[in-house]
């Protein structure tokens, strides 16, 4: 403990971490980090993604393996060498990605990594009573891939619990959920903080990070940029410790509109909702009529859903996981047929989908092999290697894809880079409707800005654009207009973010 | 019923070593492994057992067996676990490479005169009692004890899949390797003793079929088993009691060639019989609506 | 390209000399003294003008049915059945070559010449495709309807297909004697003309190097050969974002793998055998895995690999004969080669992989 940081909260002090480093290859991903979290706060980790939040977790969840740096716990230094070890040492994670198995109950996920005889009974046991303490209700016989998101979060924090930790790591916890369900997961955290804990709540939300931490430290390409207790600081400052000199033009354009909603809190309202209503006659170049969508199960998924969007109308979709949404954007990209109900859209849709490696890349495909992707289902006789090798090229400079070149396996790219290309490809030939779902999930800040340019570009010059992404500020700074979709069909809703989280949650 | 008993003792004796495999293969699946390379495993057992039985008496060839089904086993898993190589081009090679080890070192230790080899082999112990029960009786319970250690470890299996931590992660590990890994669980280690476990039950495979019922060696004996027992796994649900049952059933496809004969039928060809287990592996496993497509999730190779 | 090239073949080597030395250690555990034994190896393979036919007239049947997998492979499917759609194949063709010599009436096919030989060779491969086709076919529906891993459903069918050529022979295909398990031999006007004069080089190896290109043309050039990759490289981007019809792709793809094996029977049958015999096929469809693999997949890097590997085998036979190595050993060898590239690979993706993130 020479760390004068350190010093400051000794008696306080569950986790510090001091002088950490380490690298990617060639990428320092952070770059001398240090980080103290005492006992009986909430420590908030601000940064953009790719800032070395999440590296920074994994290293003290040993996940990673630090070139240099120490990790003490509670005063005494550690070797953190696996997730077993920090969990003995009572750090708990919960990943952005839930790291539950599908297919086994909330008991067995509970007691997972455990040894000896597994008593089903006992260990359900174990679940309402961590739940019981911890004011967190689940059913443990439930099996996890049948519970909403909201559940499977229990489910993770209750892993946690259940070994006991006294530092919790949540990464990014609120990401996948409806505003309302964040606010009391927010409220958990303080609680538990309060209880003697310690939070550690990674995020690139100011709102959450200002509402409930103590402590607030910025990261920014690897580093520390700011620290400090969150009451002295303001939204301002950590503003600027995020986002740094680089890229200051596009803050001010790009943005402005998602500052300015954060800065009013709840009650931010869809962009110029009144000014951007469509209007009536101009002709609707995406529409469901009456549709209804039933998966390979027989489970409804969508509802009888009308919907019709604009030319040059940029329409977002509000909804938690598994609302529908999912089938919503495929049936309007054409990807998916409808139960029953009628479908108008036009021959070319631009889609963008939320799993780019799944859904969108050849991965270890070329990029020319990844662009001549697009339409290749259509194409008759020769590839016109040259040419689309020449297409490939312009997509690279026109969307700023850092390459080696249209040989470039896909695989070599950064995601940023994967996810321009992609854009590029989808946007290349004009779609008269361009479909995006969580275009920017993964996203550094400037990846994520180029996409929402190109977004309001595409439907500046014309394009019927329909957006979902989990993030509801996104949605809210990006739409139009907002339409709100719950249990597969779309509700009403007033325009402020108050009223859109409560329809995405089916209250009305 | 004397035909009916003849057809179950011949139905336990292609299930034995069939189902004895298949529960290994059952494991480590479990664990997102599929070891297309159990077949070399299989021979190697087998080659083992004979090797070491004409020296040293059947228990020390069982052991040599199973420890040569082992080491086939760890080659694999230096490809697959600890190189993250494929699966399946890695377990056909492995397969390759035991077929073509088993056959050089049996023609270079006994020669290329094709004299069928003697080894000692375990008989048949009955069970006082159960084995006087009429017809199945002698089938079931009157079994080397290789088979009676499998009646034991089918279920013994089945329980410690479900009812251990080692089983639950084990489990987690096949199905979500990243949940696993978070919950303390160690990915290499796991996969590492569950591909060998399936190696060890394999060698044991072989060393059945040479030992508790050939009394001889030949090469490429295995005949496919491992690919079988693959398949029983698929049958069987990665279950291991639906797996020895998957195994039963397909014993008793091989067996009905035998039955036929005894009861005479010889219109129909026998080489056509020889083809109805795996005529009844295709309809089972189509029949079970999307078996091949419910499997453990494997790790991306 | 010339760079490529170079480290290509200086790779290739390199394992090939790794082989050998895995060939000399197992020579040296089972007491064989490797010398004399490699020595044979060489001369049975390229020693000579002979061991050079014969090295090509093995690799022919391995490059087709490699194809065949490389086809496969590159389509996303794990088909391990070459071995069936190859025996299949030979079925056909069998039966095929039996019709057609029936309809000449008896006669042994030495008036058969020209054009109307070319025709009933083009019947009898046909048929051999069609066969192979329609066995990779039932995997195809097995798989799409079923659900069933077409991995499990082409070993079983090589299984059956087994059976199926057991019974034939010794049934409908029998020579007319009807005392060896075999089928009558091929009248002299169906087998494929030799290339060669006083070798067994024949037809087929046109054939092979001929499909060989056209493959590697169609995957790179034709937007159907380009769906194929996009399918095998990933299924759902394919799908979604390509909006290809995943389903009649991988169709495709079984039933041109099948072809492709079955070719490969029926070429085996009227250029090397003559007739068809419960043990026709010693592995070719096995092999013809690793033959695919070496060669990366690439259906041009198939006929050297096919050439490599009908070298060894060519080799192994002269090694048993002149130095009591069993010729099971090769097995060993093709197995180390595979291995070997497996573990090159890994390894640089793995090094890849730590530069890259």
């Amino acid at each position: 403990m020479t760390v004068d940081q350190a010093q400051a909260f000794t008696d306080a002090t569950t986790l510090a971490l001091t002088g950490i480093t380490h690298r990617f290859g060639s990428v320092v991903a952070l770059d001398d980090v240090s980080l103290t979290v005492r006992a009986g706060t909430v420590h908030a980790l601000l940064g953009e993604n790719g800032a070395g939040k999440s590296t920074l977790m994994r290293v003290a969840f040993g996940m990673l393996t630090p070139q240099t740096g120490t990790i003490a716990v509670r005063g005494t230094a550690q070797r953190m060498t696996s997730p077993a070890t920090a969990l003995s040492l009572g750090i708990g994670m919960v990943h952005q990605h839930f790291t539950l198995v599908p297919g086994m109950t909330v008991a067995e996920n509970v007691a997972l990594g455990g040894h000896g005889r597994f008593d089903p009974l006992a260990a359900a046991a174990k679940v309402r009573a961590v739940g019981a303490t911890a004011g967190l209700t689940l059913d443990p016989q439930a099996v996890v891939q049948t519970l909403p998101i909201g559940a499977q979060q229990r489910c993770e924090i209750v892993k946690a619990l259940a070994r006991e930790v006294s530092v919790l790591i949540l990464d990014e916890p609120t990401a996948v959920l409806a505003p309302q369900e964040a606010a009391e997961l927010l409220q958990w955290m303080r609680r538990f903080a309060d209880a003697g804990h310690a939070v550690v709540l990674i995020t690139h939300k100011l709102r959450d990070a200002l509402a409930i931490a103590d402590d607030v430290t910025v990261l920014r390409r690897g580093r520390v940029v700011y620290t400090g207790a969150a009451a002295a600081t303001t939204q301002d400052q950590l503003r600027i410790a995020m986002v740094g000199n680089a890229g200051a033009d596009v803050v001010a354009e790009t943005v402005g509109a998602e500052l300015v909603g954060a800065e009013s809190g709840g009650a931010t309202s869809v962009r110029d909702t009144s000014v951007n209503e469509p209007t009536v006659h101009e002709p609707a170049v995406l529409a469901l009529h009456q549709v209804s969508v039933r998966d390979a199960r027989g489970a409804v998924r969508l509802r009888e859903v009308s919907l019709s969007v604009a030319r040059g109308e940029l329409v977002g979709i509000a909804a938690v996981e598994g609302s529908g949404q999912h089938e919503l954007l495929r049936l309007l990209a054409g990807r998916l047929a409808p139960t029953t109900g009628r479908v108008t859209r036009p021959e070319q849709v631009g889609f963008v989908p939320e799993d780019r490696h799944r859904d969108a890349l050849l991965l270890d495909a070329p990029l020319d092999e990844n662009v001549a992707l697009r339409g290749a289902g259509a194409r008759r006789g020769r590839m016109p290697w040259r040419m689309l090798r020449a297409a490939t090229a312009a997509i690279l400079s026109a969307r700023d894809v850092r390459a080696s070149g249209p040989g470039a396996p896909a695989r070599s790219l950064s995601g940023g880079n994967q996810q321009k290309l992609v854009l590029g490809r989808e946007l290349a030939d004009r779609p008269a409707a361009v479909i995006v779902e969580n275009p920017s999930r993964g996203l550094d800040f400037q990846a994520t800005a180029a996409v929402h340019a190109a977004l309001r570009e595409a439907r500046d010059a014309g394009a019927a654009v329909v957006l979902y992404s989990s993030d509801l500020d996104e949605v809210l700074q990006l739409a139009d207009r907002v339409v709100v979709l719950f249990d597969g069909r779309l509700v009403a809703s007033g325009n402020d973010r108050e009223a859109v989280g409560r329809a995405m949650l089916g209250a009305t | 019923m004397e035909l009916v008993a003849g057809f179950l003792e011949s139905t336990m004796r292609y299930a034995a070593p069939l189902c004895c495999a298949a529960l290994g293969e059952c494991v480590s699946e479990r664990a997102g492994v599929t070891n297309i390379g159990l077949e070399g495993s299989i021979i190697a057992g087998a080659l083992g057992a004979t090797i070491v039985a004409g020296a040293a008496g059947t228990g020390a060839g069982f052991a040599a067996g199973i420890a040569a089904g082992v080491v086939i086993a760890a080659i694999f898993a230096v490809f697959t676990v600890w190189l993250r190589a494929d699966q399946i081009i890695t377990g056909t090679a492995i397969t390759l490479l035991a077929l073509g080890l088993t056959g050089t070192l049996y023609e270079s230790v006994y020669g290329t005169g094709g004299v069928a080899l003697s080894i000692p082999t375990i008989g048949a112990v009955a069970i006082p009692g159960l084995s006087a029960i009429p017809v199945i009786g002698h089938a079931f319970f009157a079994q080397p004890l290789s088979t009676y250690a499998l009646y034991l470890l089918a279920p013994g299996l089945a329980w410690w899949l479900t009812r251990t931590h080692a089983g639950l992660a084990l489990r987690a590990m096949g199905e979500a390797p990243e949940a696993a890994i978070a919950a303390g669980i160690r990915p290499r280690r796991t996969q590492l003793l569950a591909v060998l476990f399936a190696g060890g039950m394999a060698g044991l495979a072989g060393a059945i079929l040479v030992l508790a019922q050939a009394g001889t060696f030949a090469e490429r004996m295995s005949a496919g088993r491992g690919f079988i027992a693959i398949a029983i796994v698929v049958l069987g649900r990665w279950n291991p009691l639906g797996v020895a049952a998957a195994a039963l059933l397909f014993g008793g496809a091989s067996a009905l060639q035998t039955l036929f004969q005894a009861m005479g039928w010889s219109g129909i060809p026998y080489q056509l019989f020889l083809a109805v287990p795996y005529l009844l592996t295709l309809v089972v496993m189509a029949s079970s609506g999307s078996a091949g497509t419910s499997r453990p999730q494997r790790s991306p190779g | 390209m010339m760079r490529s090239a170079t480290n290509w073949l200086t790779s290739a080597l390199l394992f090939l000399a790794a082989a050998v030395g895995v060939l000399s250690l197992l020579l040296l555990v089972t007491g064989h003294p490797p010398a004399p034994a490699l020595a044979a190896l060489v001369r049975g393979s390229v020693g000579s003008g002979y061991a050079l036919s014969t090295t090509v007239v093995r690799a022919i049947p391995l490059a087709l049915s490699g194809l065949a997998v490389a086809l496969a492979f590159r389509a996303g499917l794990l088909n391990i059945g070459a071995e069936g759609q190859l025996l299949m194949g030979a079925c056909a063709a069998t039966a095929m070559g039996g019709v057609i010599a029936t309809l000449m009436g008896g006669s042994t096919g030495s008036d058969l010449a020209g054009g109307s030989r070319v025709v009933a060779l083009l019947l009898i491969l046909i048929a051999s495709a069609l066969a192979g086709a329609a066995w990779a076919g039932i995997a195809a529906v097995l798989r799409r309807r079923f659900g069933v891993l077409e991995v499990i459903s082409t070993i079983m069918l090589n299984f059956i297909a087994l059976s199926i050529t057991g019974w034939l022979v010794r049934g409908p295909l029998q020579e007319p004697a009807r005392i060896n398990p075999q089928s009558a031999s091929l009248p002299q006007g169906l087998q494929l003309p030799v290339l060669l004069p006083g070798t067994r080089i024949h037809a087929g190896v046109l054939l092979a190097v001929g499909l060989a290109l056209a493959l590697w043309w169609w995957l790179r050039d034709r937007a159907s050969g380009f769906r194929l990759r996009a399918v095998g490289g990933n299924p759902f981007a394919a799908a979604s974002a390509g909006q290809i019809a995943v389903a009649r792709t991988t169709l495709m793809a079984f039933l041109l793998s099948g072809a492709l094996a079955g070719v490969a029977g029926g070429v085996e049958l009227t250029g090397v055998t003559f007739a068809l015999y419960e043990n026709f096929s010693p592995g070719y469809g096995y092999t013809a895995i690793a033959v695919a693999l070496l060669a990366r997949l690439s259906p041009v890097g198939v006929l050297g690999t096919a050439l490599l590997f009908g070298a060894l085998e060519a080799g192994a036979s002269a090694m048993q004969r002149d130095a009591m190595v069993p010729s099971v050993v090769v097995s060993v060898v093709e197995a180390s080669l595979i291995l070997l590239v497996v573990a090159a690979d890994r390894w640089r993706s793995r090094g890849a992989a730590e530069a890259g993130v």
